[in-house]
């Protein structure tokens, strides 16, 4: 397993404090519809640090690690989309 | 004869099994996200004031503290894979003091919902439009299956503090914590996704 420095995951801490702060300031702000696209989005970024570094992701070399997360995401959109589709339709 | 067989490591493996584990819980978390985006769909206003009577401050104080346990964690396993044992030990500890830390904020804020009478099935909480009651449903629900996560990784965490006191996790072998430590990172992960939709929704 790759050996990375301290330095580097203090860093990804101090990018998600950063985040955190930015996600909870634009709440305060009204961007109406926006606010939740904004707010998932910084999340999904906070998200994608905490699994290339903190859980290493990014120094994975088989294949099976780097299909992994897009494809849980997949199936989870894919869900979410045939759940809408009947939702909204009601 | 046995006894001198070394027993047979698979650390790619037992990582994999790990994940495929995670990816079961995501599924877990993510019904219930689901669940939520569908009611929320359905009942914007409610859950917009609904969401008004939670404690942002804690809340994002909880955050923070669980991303700095993820922090703590991941420098425990790193620790560990350059053979210093002992910080490892500690932020191990560090990590667990958050976790607690968490709990206890969680215990607070749920005190304080249900002094209020608001809790699920409260005649108040009833008597009020049927998205603030969905919303208050889930929201003990879903922040309730995390804690329970957050419990569970807890006791995790402690076991594998014992087991670095006994050395069964050294530097040649630690499967053992990096593994917790995923389950732990996916832990975060979670309440990354929590924070906004019952925090921040204005």
């Amino acid at each position: 397993m790759k050996i990375l420095k301290y330095g580097t995951y203090v860093w990804v801490w101090v990018g998600l404090m950063i985040l955190t702060g930015i996600t909870v300031s634009v709440a305060g702000m009204d961007f109406g519809a926006l606010s939740i696209s904004v707010a998932l989005i910084i999340a999904g970024v906070k998200s994608g640090l905490v699994l290339s570094y903190f859980m290493h992701l990014k120094y994975e070399k088989e294949l099976i690690f780097k299909l992994m997360i897009p494809g849980i995401l997949a199936l989870l959109l894919l869900f979410i989309g045939i759940v809408f589709t009947d939702v909204a339709f009601r | 004869m046995a006894d001198n067989m070394e027993k047979h490591k698979d650390v790619t493996g037992s990582k994999i099994g790990m994940w495929l584990f995670l990816l079961s819980e995501i599924l877990l978390f993510g019904g219930l996200f689901i669940l939520y985006s569908a009611y929320r769909y359905k009942f914007p206003t409610d859950f917009h004031l609904a969401a008004g009577e939670l404690d942002r401050v804690l809340g994002t104080f909880n955050t923070l503290i669980l991303l700095t346990s993820s922090l703590t964690m991941a420098l425990s396993i790193s620790s560990m894979q350059k053979g210093k044992p002992r910080s490892s030990s500690l932020l191990l500890i560090a990590t667990i003091f958050l976790g607690f830390l968490f709990i206890g904020n969680k215990y607070f804020e749920w005190a304080a919902k249900m002094e209020h009478g608001v809790y699920p099935n409260s005649p108040r909480l009833l008597g009020r439009p049927g998205g603030e009651v969905l919303f208050f449903g889930l929201y003990y629900a879903m922040t309730g299956l995390h804690g329970l996560h957050v419990l569970a990784g807890i006791i995790l965490l402690a076991v594998m503090w014992i087991l670095i006191r006994k050395e069964r996790i050294h530097r040649a072998d630690f499967m053992l914590l990096e593994n917790s430590g995923l389950y732990w990172h996916l832990v975060d992960i979670i309440w990354i996704f929590l924070f906004p939709l019952f925090y921040l929704i204005t």
